[in-house]
């Protein structure tokens, strides 16, 4: 019986020197196979006595269950250390860039015009369109501002021909769209204006959004209520003030210049006012039921101070290393 | 309008400082643009007299002076040339603080020095100058400097609107100070000269419409040799106007501060009586400023027997002008409508302080008042003698009453005002009223040319009520939904989209150089600016591709050597005098497709690249067509169809732009309209099916000259029996295809919505589609 030990011993030993799966399978060969030390026991077996043979076979399948746990086992170990070689080898430097496709991104001033939308749809306000080649009409004489009115001088009006002029501003739109639409009319007309005036502080083309409420009972304080949140929500500071100035617009009556506060100042935003009668009278709406309010904002002004840009000029310039700032 | 705090202070005294001041003007709709001290700080400074001047022991070019700075003389050491016994010049004290230092008592050079005499550099009052300042002998001995120049005074600038010409003055702006502050308003002295010329000019106003009120004198015997005293001067020069002589000084000074107006003529240049008429046609003129001008039949003249002799309300003529010799003078007052000065003198490139307050309305009540004030300033400056006033009186624009509602009043602004505000803040202003039921009947001021309707009046209230104590309320509406359409794309998705793939928006001119749509689009024919603003940017872009290659061509000056942009802008045309306009969108590619890395070969965009870019932006339902385009590679470039209509292009740029452009590398350009492809049908479900798809893929040879969108659009177009989707998988050419012929893979899926087909549906199908592609395209099967 002293045998028996020593072939679980041999076999343990054997099989813990393999590396490989096929070591180990000429190892079992050795001891499980057909010509193995314990097969050739187990025939050995029809040559014992009946009385002896139950007790001889018992030893032996003994060893050969311990011999076939100990095979299993190493079994299991050689195929986790290959496992385990298999993943060290496939393990990867995560701190490598991804791979990139490139990234694009939109143009500041799209990104203020749609948070300007998104604002005034909040409260109702539909986008309205017109065109840049506008008539001398629509820019200037429907909105009260006859030949030779010194307001026409302060605009630097691009010309095209006699009667055709670049839009000096966007409220040509709120003509185009109160003839034809019945009040109640809340819009809001972003677009691209031209003035000719170019320096530090002036593009010849730039952008504005014209803004326009008309209806039976809105009023000033109305339109500066409507201003005011507008600004407050537009920079995210609530505690921003809104200031008015009186001005004049021909089209506007009161007329006012908007400031907001800013870095301890104030800072001009834009213009507004109550739509001038002349105007309403233009697109045959009825100044006695109907009023209105209007209002223009500078588009990239405000991108400048929403994201502290601080020359005009970097917005036209289309230098990649300005714009991909604005990435998304 | 530029004007001296002081000089407005005389007129209204308000309590007020200057920035308090500057607040009320700016909130009260003056605004001010610019506010500037006319002498910067300084301290202890007064008139000293230099009682004597003696040679310094120690060094050549400096003075002991004795000073006396009033009662009490000082020893001063000074190096200035002009320091001489008897002169007067401003001297700082020890313990002065001066622009930049400090007076300390000093030796210098061995000898005690107790002050210093200054030059008008060394206070600040001038950038460069040379010895002392010599100050007027007649100033008194110890008078602190800034009072003997008045010094305590700022520049106003404000930014008037066109509508109020009333603040074009001194007095205009007094009376706006006082309606907002209540503080009393000073006119200014007008004591009447007495009449001691008998002898008249006579005028013939024979445009009385466009000349309603002229005011003529004769004033003879000026002192020609007298300078403009002091106080006009430094008035005139804080109000931005530079002295030229006596009589014109005068008149400019009664400009601007009563906003009247004047002109002088040198009375024995005028010949014969002074008549206001409209100029004949093509009548020449040689203004003051030495240019003649062609004057058109509507424009208003002053003219004496020889012919025009001033065009009436802009410029004196060069003739009649006043010199250094003129001893005579005809003296102008005059009122001229609005209607008929505006406009022309812009149309002559003249702009004066008379046309631009003429063309914005003169106050018509202070004619009178202001040659009787200027008629009193020149006697008491210049001497002479003034005769009788000629005054010709037409009919006066009428100030009609404008009426004001109460409700209408207190709807327009949402506030709560009451009767007894209103009728205060009236007053203030100086309007004249009477009440009745509903409200307020005012009368406008001569001054006013602004209140003409009610919406006027309630702007007033406004004003004057404070538009900052106007509540920020928010209105009510009744509340609706904004329609929203499923069938529409926001242009901002296409704008995602691009940037999702990696392009940069960029927004460039609407106006370009002629030469970009000349060369990219063979626009010969563009919609031209009559004044761009430079001869690079003169007209109006038909396409968005200049503006891109230029964007282009700007960063790769900045080393950027992946460029992708794209623009959404209007593009322009011009049909028959007509324009049209409509909105684009285009996109340009540059350089690698994938910026330069670690883990990705790199390879340059072509064709495709783009091309799948534009069928992204048309949701995969656009077809293209090869065609040419003056811009692009004959051979790689395609017209966009949508729905069976052109809406664009796509292409590689022509080799010969790229090399004209000095461009390194090819760039990849489409352009779309943008229109067409914002609608999109609503999505209708299609059942899908509960089995598998059967999938076989046929290879067909075909001549080159076959194109894959023809033979792609024949299977597709067979709808055939279960065939669900034909898709290009591979196109080989070379070994087992013959020359000139290529390999074209497909995969052919087919479907039956309730069972599995069988081999021979199958077999049946592809059969069929094979002897279609044979019969029109010659395909074999390889």
């Amino acid at each position: 019986m002293e045998n028996l030990e020593n072939i679980i011993q041999e076999a343990e030993r054997e099989f813990s020197e393999c590396v490989t799966v096929n070591d180990l399978e000429q190892a079992k060969a050795k001891f499980l196979g057909k010509s193995g030390v314990l097969t050739e026991l187990l025939k050995g077996l029809g040559k014992l006595s009946s009385e002896e043979r139950p007790k001889a076979g018992a030893a032996i399948n003994v060893v050969k269950q311990a011999v076939e746990k100990s095979l299993k086992d190493r079994r299991d170990f050689i195929a986790q250390a290959e496992q385990q070689k298999k993943l060290e080898s496939e393990s990867l430097d995560v701190t490598l860039p991804g791979r990139n496709r490139g990234a694009g991104g939109l143009h500041p001033v799209t990104l203020t015009l749609a948070r300007i939308e998104a604002i005034f749809r909040s409260i109702g306000f539909e986008v309205a369109e017109g065109p840049d080649i506008e008539t001398d009409f629509y820019n200037f004489t429907a909105l009260n501002i006859p030949d030779n009115h010194p307001a026409r001088a302060m605009h630097d009006t691009f010309y095209i021909d006699e009667s055709h002029v670049l839009r000096t501003h966007t409220s040509p739109v709120q003509i185009h769209h109160m003839e034809e639409n019945k009040p109640p009319i809340k819009i809001i007309a972003p677009g691209r204006v031209y003035r000719v005036d170019s320096d530090a502080t002036h593009s010849p083309m730039f952008h504005q959004v014209e803004g326009l409420w008309v209806d039976k009972d809105v009023s000033f304080a109305n339109l500066k209520g409507v201003v005011q949140d507008f600004l407050q929500n537009f920079f995210e500071k609530n505690d921003l003030e809104v200031r008015f100035r009186p001005s004049f617009f021909p089209f506007t009556e009161p007329s006012a210049e908007m400031d907001m506060s800013w870095n301890g100042g104030w800072l001009e935003i834009g213009g507004c006012g109550m739509v001038h009668p002349e105007v309403l009278k233009h697109v045959n709406i009825d100044s006695e039921l109907y009023r209105g309010f209007a209002f223009g904002l500078g588009v990239e002004r405000l991108t400048m101070l929403r994201y502290g840009v601080n020359d005009l000029r970097l917005f036209f310039n289309n230098d990649l290393r300005f714009l991909g700032q604005f990435g998304k | 309008m530029q004007f001296s705090e002081n000089w407005l202070r005389s007129f209204v005294d308000t309590t007020l400082d200057t920035s308090e001041l500057t607040y009320a003007l700016t909130m009260s709709g003056l605004e001010v643009e610019e506010l500037i001290s006319v002498a910067p700080s300084f301290s202890n400074v007064v008139v000293a007299q230099i009682v004597s001047a003696e040679k310094h022991p120690d060094a050549d070019r400096l003075q002991l002076l004795k000073v006396d700075i009033g009662g009490e003389f000082l020893q001063i050491v000074c190096g200035a040339s002009n320091a001489r016994a008897g002169l007067k010049a401003p001297c700082a004290l020890v313990g002065a603080k001066l622009p930049g230092f400090e007076i300390k008592q000093a030796k210098v050079r061995g000898v005690d020095s107790y002050g210093m005499m200054c030059s008008a550099k060394e206070l600040g009052l001038a950038e460069e100058s040379e010895g002392l300042l010599e100050i007027n002998e007649n100033a008194k001995v110890g008078q602190d400097i800034r009072d003997f120049f008045d010094l305590n005074d700022q520049m106003i600038t404000l930014k008037l609107t066109p509508n109020r010409s009333d603040c074009l003055s001194i007095l205009g702006i007094a009376r706006e100070i006082s309606a907002l502050t209540g503080a009393p308003l000073t006119l200014p002295d007008i004591n009447q000269v007495t009449i001691q010329l008998n002898e008249i000019k006579n005028v013939h106003v024979t445009a009385p419409e466009a000349c309603p009120l002229y005011c003529g004198r004769l004033i003879k015997g000026l002192n020609p040799n007298i300078k403009t005293p002091d106080w006009i001067k430094s008035r005139l020069e804080r109000s931005g106007l530079r002295s030229i002589n006596a009589i014109v000084d005068i008149t400019n000074y009664v400009l601007l501060e009563i906003g009247q107006p004047m002109h002088a003529f040198d009375a024995s240049k005028v010949q014969g009586d002074v008549s206001v008429r409209f100029a004949s046609d093509k009548e020449k003129l040689l203004l003051l400023n030495q240019v003649e001008v062609e004057l058109d039949k509507d424009m208003l003249v002053i003219a004496d027997k020889s012919g025009p002799i001033a065009l009436a309300g802009i410029m004196g003529g060069d003739s009649t002008s006043v010199s250094i010799s003129t001893t005579d003078i005809f003296l102008e007052s005059a009122f001229f409508s609005t209607d008929f000065i505006v406009g022309k003198a812009r149309r002559l490139g003249l702009s004066t302080d008379s046309s631009y307050r003429f063309e914005r309305g003169v106050d018509f009540g202070s004619t009178r008042l202001a040659i009787e004030r200027a008629t009193r300033l020149i006697l008491d400056i210049c001497g002479g003698l003034a005769g009788e006033v000629i005054e010709i009186k037409g009919s006066l624009p009428l100030r009609k009453t404008v009426k004001l509602r109460m409700e209408k009043l207190v709807s327009i602004l949402g506030i709560d005002i009451d009767e007894s505000k209103v009728s205060e803040l009236f007053t203030k202003l100086g309007l004249s009223f009477t009440k009745n039921e509903e409200g307020f009947q005012v009368v406008p001021p001569s001054y006013r040319f602004d209140i003409a309707i009610e919406e006027d009046l309630i702007e007033e209230v406004a004003r004057l009520y404070g538009y900052d104590k106007i509540p920020a309320t928010p209105p009510y509406s009744k509340l609706a939904m904004l329609p929203s359409s499923e069938r529409l794309v926001h242009l901002n998705a296409l704008r995602d989209m691009l940037a999702s793939n990696g392009y940069q928006e960029v927004i460039t001119y609407s106006f370009v150089d002629k030469a970009w749509e000349q060369n990219l689009t063979e626009n010969n024919n563009p919609i031209e600016l009559k004044n761009p603003i430079a001869s690079n940017l003169s007209v109006m872009r038909s396409s968005l591709w200049g503006g891109l290659v230029d964007t282009l061509i700007y960063n790769l000056n900045r080393k950027q050597e992946r460029v992708r942009v794209f623009e959404i802008g209007t593009t322009y045309f011009k049909n028959n005098d007509k324009f049209h306009e409509k909105t684009t969108i285009s996109g340009l590619t540059y350089g690698d497709l994938f910026p330069e890395q670690w883990s990705v070969d790199p390879v340059s965009v072509d064709f495709f690249d783009i091309k799948s870019d534009v069928e992204r932006l048309t949701n995969f339902k656009s077809n293209f067509q090869a065609a040419e385009h003056p811009a692009l590679h004959p051979g790689q470039t395609a017209e966009v169809m949508l729905h069976g209509r052109k809406i664009g292009w796509v292409g590689k740029l022509h080799p010969k732009w790229q090399q004209h452009y000095e461009i390194p590398g090819d760039v990849l350009l489409f352009e779309l309209e943008v229109e067409p492809i914002l609608s999109r049908d609503l999505i209708q479900y299609e059942e899908v099916s509960k089995v598998s798809p059967l999938r076989r893929d046929i290879a067909l040879v075909v001549d080159e000259s076959e194109d894959f969108g023809s033979i792609l659009q024949t299977m597709r177009s067979a709808d055939i029996q279960y065939v669900k989707e034909i898709e290009l998988f591979d196109v080989y050419r070379g070994k087992g295809v013959p020359e000139n012929k290529k390999s074209l893979a497909f995969l052919v899926v087919m479907q039956d919505t309730h069972r599995t087909l069988t081999d021979m549906e199958a077999d049946a199908a592809i059969t069929n589609l094979l002897q279609l592609v044979g019969e029109k395209h010659g395909a074999t099967l390889r």
